[in-house]
């Protein structure tokens, strides 16, 4: 078994979601499936070899300091689940965690 | 002629000519997917008031004499991963539901430029995750040709309804063979460009270093037109490339005479169809017979790339799915206890089961000590894979392969193994892992179902399987073949 | 007691905002203060669908920083994605740079009382600002998130475990702010967060190779915070450890007003950043033909100018340290030297005079201060004329020369004129003058002050203390 219950949970909170125990189990047995596949890879050797990030070479383009346009308040807040006057709502942060 | 039968060539033709107006055409496949679509699923929405009314400004425009462009009214259709200001974009997950961008995308932006009438928005797996269209938020779409069967995904409402005449040309994506394998099983042509060759600005990502965008259109012709008004160099796309577009429906009629055809022997194994091999084979003694030569070549990490493209593309996928969090636009769940509990539950409930194991799998293999072993690894295993094509490509100048191992499967077949869902990708994910452009045409039947035929080129060289396919189409019939409908 | 056992071990991890126009990213203003979310783009937001394209201006401000403090500029350097999920962060990972930075190895230098310190840096590299999460006010249980900040491009800099105190910590980062501000590539101010600092602070037996577990310090914006909040960690780790008690690795904040720190719970703080490539930007490649052209366009650097000062003018090193502490004060002072004046008079008049006023330097050109200070080395003012004209020049932004005119306020020197004005006071003041014959020699600046007054001022003090004297004989 390549992936313990207990890692499966400590994955979902890494990736913030929240799993039903049914779903632990499930992705328990299928994750342990795929990563039982991907031990394939351990097989090849790979010394040596350097990785690759982007498949077609290229080097990054850069852009002048320029300013461009510039997204409507009420355009940005439209979408928002939850607003209050110009700013993006959302429940409290603690305060220990907090810059402010 | 039924206009929902014409070529996006024909129709732009026929318009700028005024021997049809665009008001028609989108008139005509508007009502073709009201009667259609409710059973096929290919839409998950039709902007009906937005189509009609482009469509006569473009009719307005010819009347005065002014060039509307090259796609002059030709109603296409976007895979609803494609980023439209002010028309809902959902990627098919209940976690965008509802959301009206406030921008919109390059390649969009490019068709419409170019006179193109916009008649919605097509189903595909959520987030493109998926092969066979059944991970869609909004429920599964069905295969023209047999309606038991998947249409193939992630881009399978697009291959649908292109096939089913639902529009005239669609662009899709492709991160594994999201365009290529749906094309497949739906019989129509579909592109994957080189990486970098369309610009993926206003695309919703997936997997940033394998996405990238292409055209599913009923002829190859089509599949040249549309890639020279979508690619090119774009501003707000770094990795776009900056080589100028090349006119590839030049390239159609040049003939395969000296071509060599590389067959990779590593593609014709075990698992693959005897019908679908069979098909794949005759199609190369076509192109044989029209003065191609094929040679075997050798692409020996081949067993290697599902895995390496499994843990790629989830870690990029686990990372570009961390923004859907409930603050600033989609679902956020209610009445939340704290602020961890909204992440949790926003993410659970705007996710499907596909979405989750990947951000899963990916969250995994991205974990601290564990990069070198998965993701590291996969990078090289990625280089051994372009070095293989590099090689090969010395022997020849396009691989020949079977786009899919099979002609198809039926809706419900492989829900419950994610696995085997994920090995019928074997022959569309090198293109992607390598860069490369690779194109897939119809070329046999497999009883109702058709067969596609891949072809794969070396790095920005489209022209090169335009013309191959180009000159297939000319020598054979199976693109004119449509599903019987209605 | 602890004083004499441990030794402090620090390294700061500070953030430069860059003064771009535009974000890092994308075409939004990086401009501070703005009305919230009034500031931003669909990228600098995380929209779905959004790329990254690199601000040049950004990798220039950041490789200024880099040139002049001697690190070694990578050829390619490459941005990585850093997640953890924040309602600030809007993408759920900051684009940063990890294993390929920018620049590597270089040091900040500066003077720490008569000392020369040269803390090495590890690293310099490019990164995105986040946006700024606000409490509702009247604990509403909620918090507000404003995006303009987000996207603003930000230089880290961080420093090897080279400082040994809260003072030396202090200086180096004010250092910091001197160069950033030299360089034109931030206005470096702590208040705003256009410049902050992470501490790391641990504590080793003396005479120890091997360094401690460290405390993180964050949440201290101003230079003081910085100080105290060392000062405060230093103190608590000895106290600790001369218990014989263990210092756990943790993030700390500061608490400026209660003076303390409390440690973050470790939940919280349970990262996993899951660091990887950013497959949207390709390498960054910064070629010789650009690191040559920045490097020749870098300004005279704050320590070498002060050098230059002491020595090429003749100043006491204090004085050449206050006149190059900024940029703009130090081309202020060579500006008003343009007029001839003796560089240590003008020096003087730039420490007492000038920078008694915040907006001295605006409200009186150099050439205007050079020209007064001539005015009193050729006599035509005394000193405390002088003063009055500059306090007139302050008012008016006039010239020296300009209210010495109109005014007629030109010392008199003429020796006929000041002798019979000394004749007249010691005339009027039999008994003084007795007095001061007698002895009481202290009485000649009341003589003194009897012909100013009837003069209004203007007589040459030099030569009326002369004649007085004289006189009184």
């Amino acid at each position: 078994m390549p992936i313990t219950r207990k890692e499966v949970e400590e994955i979902a909170l890494l990736a913030r979601l929240a799993l039903s125990e049914a779903e632990i189990d499930l992705y328990t047995r299928q994750l342990g499936d795929i990563l039982g596949y991907i031990e394939k890879l351990r097989s090849l050797d790979t010394e040596g070899v350097e990785a690759t990030t982007h498949a077609v070479p290229m080097d990054c383009t850069l852009r002048e300091d320029e300013l461009g346009e510039r997204l409507p308040v009420e355009d940005a807040l439209r979408a928002a689940p939850r607003r209050a006057e110009n700013f993006f709502e959302v429940p409290r942060i603690i305060a220990a965690h907090d810059e402010e | 002629m039924n206009l929902c039968e014409r070529s996006a060539s024909e129709l732009s033709a026929l318009i700028a000519r005024r021997q049809v107006s665009a008001r028609e055409v989108t008139r005509a496949h508007l009502d073709r997917i009201a009667t259609l679509d409710r059973e096929l699923g290919c839409y998950l929405l039709v902007d009906q008031a937005g189509a009609l009314a482009r469509a006569e400004q473009i009719d307005g425009l010819i009347a005065r004499g002014l060039d509307p462009g090259p796609l002059a009214g030709v109603p296409v259709a976007l895979k609803d991963i494609f980023v439209t200001r002010g028309i809902e974009t959902t990627c098919a997950s209940r976690i965008l539901k509802g959301w009206r961008p406030p921008y919109e995308g390059t390649p969009s932006h490019r068709l419409r430029e170019a006179g193109a009438v916009l008649l919605g928005k097509l189903n595909m797996d959520e987030f493109a995750m998926g092969s066979s269209n059944e991970n869609s938020g909004f429920g599964p779409v069905r295969n023209p040709w047999n309606r038991a069967y998947v249409p193939g995904g992630s881009s399978g409402g697009s291959a649908a309804a292109v096939a089913a005449g639902l529009c005239a040309a669609a662009l899709g994506t492709d991160t594994g063979g999201s365009i290529r394998q749906p094309a497949a099983l739906c019989g129509v042509v579909g592109l994957k460009p080189t990486y970098g060759r369309v610009s993926r600005y206003g695309v919703v990502a997936f997997a940033s270093s394998l996405d990238q965008v292409g055209p599913l259109c009923r002829t190859v012709e089509d599949a040249a037109l549309l890639l020279e008004v979508i690619a090119g160099p774009d501003p707000r796309d770094a990795t776009s490339i900056a080589e100028p577009v090349p006119r590839y429906r030049d390239a159609l009629g040049q003939g395969v005479a000296g071509l060599r055809l590389g067959i990779p022997k590593e593609y014709f194994v075990a698992g693959i169809e005897a019908e679908v091999e069979q098909a794949v084979r005759a199609a190369i003694r076509k192109l044989e017979s029209l003065g191609a030569r094929a040679v075997e070549v050798s692409l020996p990490h081949t067993e290697y790339g599902i895995a390496a493209y499994y843990i790629l593309a989830t870690a990029e996928a686990s990372s570009n799915l961390a923004r859907y969090d409930g603050v600033r636009f989609g679902h956020r769940a209610e009445r939340p206890v704290d602020l961890l509990d909204m992440y949790c539950r926003t993410r659970a409930e705007g996710f499907g089961p596909e979405v989750k194991r990947r951000i899963m799998l990916g969250t995994y293999v991205l974990r601290a000590g564990y990069y070198e072993a998965y993701y590291g690894k996969a990078q090289k295993v990625r280089t051994l894979i372009r070095r293989d094509f590099a090689r090969a490509f010395e022997q020849c100048d396009l691989i020949v392969t079977p786009t899919s191992p099979v002609a198809g499967f039926a809706l419900g077949e492989r829900t419950e193994d994610p696995l085997a869902m994920y090995l019928a990708d074997v022959f569309t994910i090198a293109c992607n892992l390598a860069g490369l452009p690779g194109l897939s045409l119809p070329c046999g039947m497999h009883g109702r179902l058709p067969i596609g035929l891949q072809l794969i080129g070396r790095p920005l060289d489209e022209a090169t399987l335009f013309r191959a396919a180009g000159a297939y189409q000319a020598a054979t019939d199976w693109h004119t073949r449509r599903p019987a409908l209605g | 007691m602890g004083e004499a056992r441990y030794q402090a071990v620090i390294g700061l991890e500070c953030h430069v905002q860059l003064q771009t126009r535009s974000k890092i990213f994308s075409g939004s203003s990086a401009a501070f203060g703005a009305p919230p979310n009034t500031e931003i783009d669909p990228v600098c937001l995380g929209l779905p669908g959004v790329l990254p394209v690199l601000n040049r201006r950004a990798v220039e401000l950041a490789l200024r920083l880099a040139l002049a403090t001697g690190c070694q500029i990578r050829t390619r350097s490459r941005f990585a994605r850093k997640h953890y999920f924040y309602p600030d962060l809007p993408k759920g990972f900051q684009i940063s740079q990890y294993e390929e930075p920018l620049a590597e190895r270089g040091a900040v230098e500066f003077r720490f009382g008569d000392e020369h310190k040269r803390i090495r840096l590890t690293r310099i590299h490019l990164e995105e600002d986040a946006g700024k999460n606000l409490h509702a006010p009247g604990g509403a249980g909620v918090s507000l998130v404003d995006f303009n900040r987000a996207g603003v491009p930000l230089a880290e800099v961080v420093s090897e475990p080279d400082l040994r105190s809260a003072a030396e910590a202090g200086e180096y980062l004010r250092a910091l702010r001197q160069l950033v501000r030299y360089l034109g590539i931030s206005d470096g101010n702590m208040e705003e967060g256009s410049l902050r600092c992470d501490a790391n602070v641990s504590l080793r037996p003396l005479g120890a190779h091997q360094y401690g577990t460290k405390a993180e310090l964050k949440n201290m914006n101003s230079f003081k915070f910085v100080e105290e909040a060392i000062d405060f960690e230093i103190e608590r780790q000895q106290r600790l450890l001369e218990r014989g008690g263990r210092v756990v690795q943790e993030t700390r904040l500061w608490d400026s007003e209660k003076k303390v720190s409390h440690a973050m719970r470790s939940k919280e703080e349970a990262h996993d950043y899951r660091y990887f490539p950013e497959p949207d930007l390709p390498p960054l490649v910064v070629s010789d033909q650009w690191v040559s052209r920045l490097r020749r366009e870098l300004p005279e650097l704050p320590l070498a100018r002060r050098a230059r000062f002491a020595r090429a003018h003749g100043l006491p090193d204090y004085d050449a340290g206050v006149l190059t502490a900024e940029r703009e004060l130090a081309d202020y002072f060579e500006a008003a030297l343009g007029s001839g004046a003796p560089p240590k008079k003008v020096a003087n008049w730039i420490m007492t005079e000038l920078l008694a006023h915040p907006d001295g330097t605006q409200r009186v050109a150099p050439e205007a201060l050079g020209e007064l200070v001539g005015l009193i080395e050729q006599g035509t003012l005394s000193g405390k004329m002088a003063k009055d004209v500059f306090a007139k020049m302050f008012a008016s932004g006039q010239t020296a020369r300009a209210i010495v005119e109109r005014e007629g306020l030109t010392q008199v020197s003429d020796a006929a004129a000041l002798e019979a004005a000394c004749r007249a006071a010691v005339d009027k003041n039999p008994k003084q003058a007795q007095q001061y014959r007698a002895g009481k020699t202290q009485l000649l600046g009341f003589f003194v002050g009897q012909v100013m007054k009837a003069t209004q001022g203007k007589a040459n003090p030099a030569l009326v203390n002369e004649i007085l004297k004289r006189m009184l004989a």
